[in-house]
């Protein structure tokens, strides 16, 4: 990078770390918690652009589709459950916990103090085992982007865990809120020029293209920033959407509540099935260079992703496939779930209310 | 130089609506700062593509785009009909008569 | 021929920048939500197909154009859609103009008899 660009840089990481203290000060001080979670999606977006000045285009990706989308829907089908306003505490019950915040934010601030230089060459995160991926990637494993070949290989049994997890707060959230919906309701009454069609009609159009994008973005991933948990979210995203818009009976009757329940553990049962068969074969748990037996690995046609010269490591490259295909299915389902869950729970909440 | 220009631009705006999204006064004009912030997001993405000779932000790009829309439509329902379930009306109070 | 195209291309970028803050400033300054929306819809689209207009003349011809055009397609469908939604939920909602004469169907005074705006005289 050339000093105008690392200047520019510099500047860009002022600005947006200035607009994220404004924004956690406005969120913190606003009493309407619904202004609170617009504000907090716009924190998210700014902290994921700020992310990318960083340099880490996977972890942007990540931010945006999460804090930025999904938590905020999130949220506000919590907001649906409880009220929409601070409560004002008096200040004497807030003298400890402000102790206590200022205590752990000054020991933040003073460990940042031992933190290594941004970007130096000698910092345990880039000397020791972070140099060791970086070096042997590439020849192991075959995949150009390195992020993946970590989380999906070198690291895939933390990834198979977060997975779990993933599949145990979809539990939870159903368990708490129930799976789905239990009533139904129609449309509200409308007030005068109270119509959609327009927003109607570009929901129609945006749907596919979105799920067409996430599965851009799932089989892209080991190429560039994305892969199943970001390609997951955006999917569940398009089925969001598609809610919103034409209502939570008619995505019911689409993808039932119970196909997304099933499809959750099932992708917990494809990303564990791709360990068993690597031990099946010889190797491993996830030990994915024991995928494929030798026979299997033969029939491949050496020249199927192109350039038939270079050395291919089938195993490797099918089992990244498989475990994101298991990543996508649990994320996406579960974030389906949990929206149900959310929704779901506020028809009854209106049902109930007209009962009454 | 003109690209840094244009970054610059775009966080002057963005630094604007955010002033709008503090300020409100209703729900709809936080709704709005916010959406517009989103779509200068976009951009000021893909100009850090070209800024930093990393045309692949393009794609983040797009989901920036994506995620902005569906939670500006997220909001929008919440604040006008309290519920993330029921459907939008097609049009005013013709479908709506039993709700 | 290429400095040529860098200039212009950089100028779009610029003035399309340029357009983001126009627009901005009319978020900030105009007096209610209809009008901020019709500021912040307008310069969003013109500002975003100017800047990627602008990208496109920059950057190599290929696949990066391919999602220029994709992203520009996205913001031109939702951007629209969005102000239309949400000008019609603030309207819906009991917001009601600030600025002008208008007469709702099916209601017979034409004023601007809203909760929001009670207390401020029309323009």
């Amino acid at each position: 990078m050339t000093a105008p660009v690392l200047e520019a840089s510099f500047a860009l990481n002022v600005a947006l770390l200035l607009m994220l203290v404004v924004l956690a000060a406005a969120v913190v001080w606003t009493r309407s918690l619904l202004a609170a979670i617009l504000l907090m999606s716009v924190y998210s977006l700014v902290s994921a652009t700020w992310l990318m000045v960083m340099d880490a285009p996977d972890v942007a990706f990540t931010e945006a589709v999460v804090g930025a989308g999904i938590s905020t829907i999130v949220a506000l089908g919590a907001i649906l459950l409880t009220r929409g306003e601070a409560v004002r505490v008096s200040w004497k019950r807030q003298v400890v916990p402000g102790l206590l915040a200022g205590l752990v934010g000054g020991l933040l601030i003073y460990a940042m103090s031992g933190l290594p230089d941004f970007g130096d060459p000698a910092s345990p995160a880039n000397s020791h085992v972070g140099r060791a991926y970086l070096e042997t990637a590439k020849r192991d494993i075959g995949a150009p982007n390195v992020v993946t070949a970590v989380l999906g290989s070198y690291r895939g049994f933390d990834t198979l865990g977060e997975t779990v997890v993933i599949l145990a707060a979809c539990i939870g959230v159903a368990l708490m809120l129930g799976f789905g919906p239990r009533a139904t309701l129609a449309p509200p009454a409308g007030a005068p020029g109270d119509h959609h069609v327009v927003l109607r009609v570009t929901a129609k159009m945006l749907v596919p293209l979105i799920i067409l994008f996430a599965l851009y973005v799932q089989f892209h991933g080991d190429l560039g920033a994305g892969g199943g948990f970001q390609a997951g979210v955006i999917a569940a995203v398009a089925i969001i959407l598609h809610a919103l818009v034409f209502g939570l009976r008619e995505t019911t009757a689409a993808i039932p509540p119970q196909a997304a329940r099933a499809v959750a553990a099932l992708g917990v049962v494809v990303y564990a099935g791709v360990g068993i068969v690597c031990i099946v074969n010889g190797g491993g748990f996830l030990d994915y260079d024991h995928l494929l037996t030798p026979q299997i690995e033969a029939m491949i046609p050496a020249g199927l992703l192109g350039d038939p010269d270079k050395p291919h490591h089938w195993g490797q490259y099918f089992g990244i496939l498989a475990i994101e295909l298991g990543v996508l299915m649990t994320v996406s389902a579960t974030m389906i779930t949990i929206f149900y869950g959310f929704a779901g729970r506020t028809i009854d909440a209106i049902a109930a209310e007209l009962r009454r | 130089m003109l690209i840094v220009a244009g970054v610059a631009g775009l966080i002057v705006a963005m630094s604007l609506m955010i002033v709008r999204a503090v300020l409100g006064p209703s729900h709809y004009d936080r709704i709005l700062a916010a959406n517009s912030f989103g779509t200068k997001t976009v951009l000021l993405i893909a100009l850090m593509g070209y800024l930093f000779g990393r045309p692949a932000f393009l794609d983040i790009a797009l989901v920036y785009a994506l995620i902005n829309f569906v939670t500006t439509i997220a909001l929008m329902k919440f604040f006008r009909y309290r519920s993330l379930a029921r459907p939008l009306a097609v049009a005013g109070g013709e479908d709506g008569a039993d709700g | 021929m290429a400095d040529a195209l860098f200039w212009i291309g950089g100028g779009l970028i610029v003035a399309g920048a340029m357009l983001s803050v126009l627009g901005a400033a009319g978020v900030l300054r105009f007096p209610d939500v209809y009008t901020r929306i019709h500021a912040a819809s307008l310069t969003d689209t013109g500002g975003a197909t100017l800047m990627l207009l602008g990208m496109g003349l920059l950057g190599p011809f290929g696949l990066i154009t391919l999602k220029l055009l994709l992203v520009w397609a996205f913001i031109m469908l939702t951007s629209p859609a969005a102000a239309n939604a949400l000008a019609n939920a603030a309207f819906g909602s009991g917001h009601r103009p600030r600025i002008g004469n208008f007469q709702i169907m099916g209601e017979d005074k034409a004023t601007d008899a809203a909760p929001e705006s009670a207390g401020k005289e029309r323009a």
